[in-house]
């Protein structure tokens, strides 16, 4: 065993796991708004490799045009899923919200399936493919795309939420909706703008991490349930602690492949996260009395 | 569905004006594909070599005067919608033969629903297991995975690198290569020195490869389907890597070229010799069938067929050859099947009998190198 | 989602006839259908009823959600499957022995998972789930790994031997039939209604005597059983399974089926998995756009008929009857 694999693998997982963070925020920026899981979440991040894959090779745009026409088009896909999906409910109970996130993911990702096809595709990385040396190992220019974009994000959340009106708007409407309400905040406005902010991530999460896992229609189904594990591990928080959930959860699946076996390295990663669960139910960085379902 | 109606049509009008004729019955084939789902890459060229096959037939009027149908199921590789669309092809649409499926999972689950209902079972699946032991109605088209390791080991024990790292997927398709890989390494005189697995859905290798890249390994063979083997290509990259990479025959299409891009330079596998149609001397048995299913293929759904497509044309070819010589109930299709000798397909020349079920002999595979971004045959 | 208090006889009286008639109908239904490819999917219609029972118990009861049930089910099949298979054990004896040492795993995992709240628990039961399923992937010398295990015996009785439709259809109805007598039981018995406080609120019932934590951990473990006994039949009833049935979208397609039959009724969950198991049989024709059917379908549903089809049908059916009348006064 040397040291610069240990390295490697820290390094890897820390890659790997900051996509993971990046997914799990846009989980949480809509439970926080809206009490919802959303289980199409992963669509989002597949939509947004796949719409720049339109842009580049149907459009024939270059690559900065492709990238805020992806923004762009799955943000309407958002909005169309709060319009049409969310708001028509008439018994918004969380379980009836689960199952219709999940007929829209079943839904969006069968769109997709025709749209695109079956095939996946790769997408060219955004500054080359040399890799970079770090001690013994190595990583890609993509990956510190993916670190820095994932920074940025969380820099703008942090503003939106704590110093604009709107974000402090939809904080109040995570802490008691129905306060929010009587405050005079439009409550359903929240709710559709939790959809564009987190459908806007979900597509650069889907169009930097592309070059690197290449692009699918069924690609979100994965990276979704690993966001969604981000989240939870984060405590639902749109912040860092988010990041820091995705930052565990691949760093265990990497040193897990690495030092254990690569067969169980999801299993590893599950069971360290349960044994965490238990000895703290509350979550690993929730307080005693966090609970808001 | 236009094309349906037109046959239709048709019949009725041939049956109007050949009333005493004798009118030969239609031949009813069934085919269980995984068209959607993780092995659509394996069930979409096969459904639609199937039926451009068997479009083909029936324009150019059937075999002997009978049409041939095709009831296509997708099973979406779930063994147990196979199973039950099985059960549905052979009790509802009373097939006399069913082509597929796709994977060896769900073949090995349909097995006894078509053993017990006594229809011929033409698998388009790779493991080997399916017809060792020889079953009395299972017969395959698909390489069998062994020969695909011996290729490569073969060439391994060659060049003298006796210590591989294998890399596989931890699907139906991995877990076949694995089981094959470990068995055959001792008889080509090859020590596997680590054994490592990745998940289907995986978006990251480089843990496992540096595990890899910290053994004495002098060859890593990595065994899955696309993407993945893409994304161990460019890791291995990215790790720079040395040693040779090797890749079974579940990616030998264009599309791993176009996935993997530079890092596919050099990678070698083992492959059906459908990718090298083109390439192949004029005296080989093979060469005219090859080039008229990629020209077809190409023709019908501008797309380049590969060797999963070629499973699925040559099971159809299987068929048509045994209806040609009198066969018309599902025994007699399974008796002439059994008995079919040098029928050069896409996937090989085939030779079955009582005790081979399979057909298939190591001149199915050639060995293949990436150079330039196409392939060339490796001597 | 609580349900109204009813008088305990009358309702006991009615809910008796009720199910000797759905009985009676179910086990008519081969006359019809026998020997065609319906009865096929009828039989998965009846394990997958099983199954929704069972997580409806911990759902709609006790409200308790679990992503994982799958796991459990795999864990029936893979067991009995394994002693079949390789110790050679009697059918009769794996089942039950199955069912024992799924319910006594979960009943201990469920002590400290069921500490768990919210989406906590979704979580933990999520990643039980998928530790399962890979665990059936990677322990190949026993479960043949992503190939699949083949070779399981059928079921057999004196001479019998269940190896058709029409005879697993009998046998998987007789078990799905019990099952279901079973929870209406337990759902009008002091068990349920204790479940109920803790649906409602755990604090309240503690304060009123119900054992909450531990009511919790045993009607988790009496669902995984349950669906241990599903798991188990499946694998006699198909004589192969492969880890796929038992991955994570096939926990989702369970809630999706308890949710859209009905949140804690029993007939609620046959309707949720006849209809989720029939409708991709009748999408077939669809070809590639069944999945997207499928999709938009789930959403309707839920949108229109938010307390599921058995709370649903009924007032849909009340909703055309008053728009008839009224357009017959106008």
């Amino acid at each position: 065993m040397q040291l610069d694999q240990i390295l490697q693998y820290t390094l890897s997982g820390l890659s790997t796991g900051a996509i993971y963070a990046l997914i799990g925020i846009g989980f949480s920026i809509i439970y926080n708004a809206t009490g919802i899981i959303n289980f199409a979440q992963g669509e989002f991040v597949m939509l947004g490799g796949l719409f720049t894959l339109t842009g580049l090779q149907l459009l024939h745009l270059p690559l900065w045009a492709s990238v805020p026409f992806s923004i762009t088009a799955t943000t309407v896909i958002g909005i169309l899923f709060e319009r049409l999906a969310i708001r028509p409910l008439r018994q918004p109970t969380p379980l009836n919200l689960v199952i219709i996130t999940i007929g829209c993911s079943i839904l969006i990702r069968g769109l997709a399936m025709l749209f695109w096809g079956k095939d996946t595709h790769a997408i060219q990385s955004f500054s080359g493919d040399n890799p970079i040396a770090i001690g013994g190992a190595t990583i890609l220019p993509q990956h510190i795309w993916i670190l820095v974009v994932t920074l940025i994000i969380i820099a703008i959340n942090k503003f939106y939420f704590y110093h604009t009106i709107s974000g402090k708007a939809m904080r109040a409407c995570s802490y008691n909706r129905r306060a929010a309400g009587l405050v005079g905040i439009d409550v359903r406005r929240m709710v559709l703008f939790s959809f564009i902010i987190s459908s806007a991530m979900g597509a650069v999460a889907g169009i930097i991490v592309a070059p690197l896992t290449m692009t699918a229609y069924d690609v979100g189904v994965m990276l979704g349930l690993k966001g969604f594990c981000a989240a939870i591990i984060g405590g639902m928080s749109s912040g860092i602690s988010t990041v820091i959930g995705g930052l565990i959860l691949g760093v265990l699946e990497s040193l897990g492949a690495g030092l254990i076996s690569s067969g169980y390295k999801d299993a590893i990663a599950f069971i360290i996260l349960l044994l965490i669960l238990f000895i703290r139910p509350q979550g690993l960085f929730g307080k005693a009395d966090s609970e808001r379902v | 569905m236009k094309l349906k109606f037109i046959n239709l049509i048709f019949a009725a009008v041939t049956l109007l004006f050949s009333t005493n004729v004798f009118a030969a019955e239609t031949i009813k084939i069934g085919a269980l594909f995984a068209v959607t789902g993780p092995a659509a890459f394996l069930g979409e060229p096969e459904r639609n070599s199937a039926k451009m096959v068997v479009d083909e037939i029936n324009k150019a009027g059937g075999v002997k005067g009978h049409k041939l149908e095709l009831v296509v199921y997708d099973t979406t590789g779930d063994a147990t919608k196979a199973v039950q669309l099985a059960t549905k092809l052979i009790k509802d649409d009373k097939v006399i033969a069913i082509i597929g499926p796709s994977t060896t999972g769900e073949t090995m689950a349909v097995i006894p629903v078509a053993e017990k209902g006594q229809v011929p079972l033409i698998s388009c699946s790779a493991g080997s297991k399916i017809t060792d032991p020889v079953k009395k109605w299972v017969f395959k088209t698909a390489q069998n995975d062994s020969l695909a390791v011996g290729k490569i080991y073969e060439y391994l024990q060659k060049s003298k690198q006796t210590k591989v790292s294998i890399l596989t997927v931890s699907d139906g398709f991995g877990a076949s290569g694995r089981e094959q890989l470990k068995s055959q390494a001792a008889k080509y005189g090859i020590t596997i020195v680590s054994d490592e697995t990745y998940g289907p859905k995986d978006t990251d290798m480089t843990a496992q490869l540096t595990k890899i890249r910290g053994s004495n390994s002098q060859a890593v063979i990595c065994w899955g389907t696309n993407p993945g083997p893409a994304l161990v290509a460019k890791n291995a990259k990215q790790l720079g890597i040395k040693i040779p990479l090797f890749m079974s025959h579940g990616v030998s299409s264009k599309k791993f070229i176009e996935l993997a891009g530079d890092a596919s330079e050099g990678i070698k596998l083992p492959s059906g010799k459908v990718v090298v149609a083109d390439m192949l001397p004029a005296a080989e048995k093979q060469k005219k069938s090859l080039m008229a299913f990629v020209k077809d293929y190409s023709k019908h759904y501008k797309a380049e067929g590969d060797h999963f497509g070629g499973h699925a044309w040559d099971a159809v070819m299987l068929i048509r050859n045994a209806v040609e010589n009198g066969a018309l109930t599902a025994a007699a299709i399974r008796d002439q099947i059994e008995s079919t000798k040098s029928f050069a397909g896409i996937g090989g020349s085939f030779n079955y009998s009582q005790a081979d079920h399979a057909g298939l002999g190591k001149d199915a595979f050639v060995l293949v190198e990436v150079k330039n971004k196409d392939w060339s045959i490796v001597k | 989602m609580a349900k109204p208090i009813r008088n305990g006889f009358e309702s006991m009286k009615k809910d008796f006839f009720l199910f000797i008639g759905f009985s009676i109908i179910i086990m008519m239904a081969p006359r019809f259908f026998a020997g065609g490819y319906l009865m096929n999917v009828l039989v998965f219609v009846g394990i997958n009823t099983m199954l929704a029972i069972a997580l409806n118990l911990l759902l709609g009861y006790a409200g308790q959600i679990s992503l994982g049930h799958a796991g459990f089910y795999g864990l029936g099949a893979y067991l009995s499957g394994v002693m079949t298979t390789t110790l050679n054990m009697n059918p009769w004896l794996a089942m039950p022995l199955a069912a024992l040492i799924v319910g006594c795993l979960a009943f201990m995992i469920g002590l400290p998972i069921l500490k768990l709240k919210g989406h906590y628990l979704a979580m933990a039961t999520l990643g039980l789930g998928i530790i399962m399923y890979i665990v059936f992937n990677e322990t190949i010398e026993w479960t043949g790994g992503p190939s699949g295990l083949s070779g399981i015996p059928s079921l057999e009785i004196g001479d019998i031997v269940f190896d058709s439709d029409v005879k697993n259809y009998y046998l998987i109805w007789s078990a799905a039939l019990a099952v279901m007598l079973f929870s209406l039981n337990l759902a009008n018995s002091r068990v349920g209604r204790g479940l109920r406080a803790v649906h409602d609120s755990e604090i309240a019932a503690q304060v009123l005597g119900v054992n909450a934590r531990l009511l919790k951990v045993e009607i988790f473990a009496l669902s995984a059983v349950i669906s241990s006994l599903a798991g188990s039949l499946y694998a006699h009833t198909m004589t192969f399974i492969s880890p796929t049935s038992f991955g994570f979208n096939f926990s989702i397609e369970l809630l999706t089926m308890v949710v859209i039959g009905g949140l804690g009724s029993i007939y609620g969950s046959f309707l949720g998995a006849a209809l989720l198991t029939l409708l991709p049989e009748i999408l077939r024709g669809a070809n590639d756009y069944d999945i997207i059917i499928y999709g938009a379908l789930l959403i309707l549903m839920v949108m229109f008929l938010p307390g599921g089809l058995v709370r649903g049908i009924p007032t849909l059916y009340r909703k055309i009857v008053k728009v008839k009348s009224e357009a017959n006064h106008a």
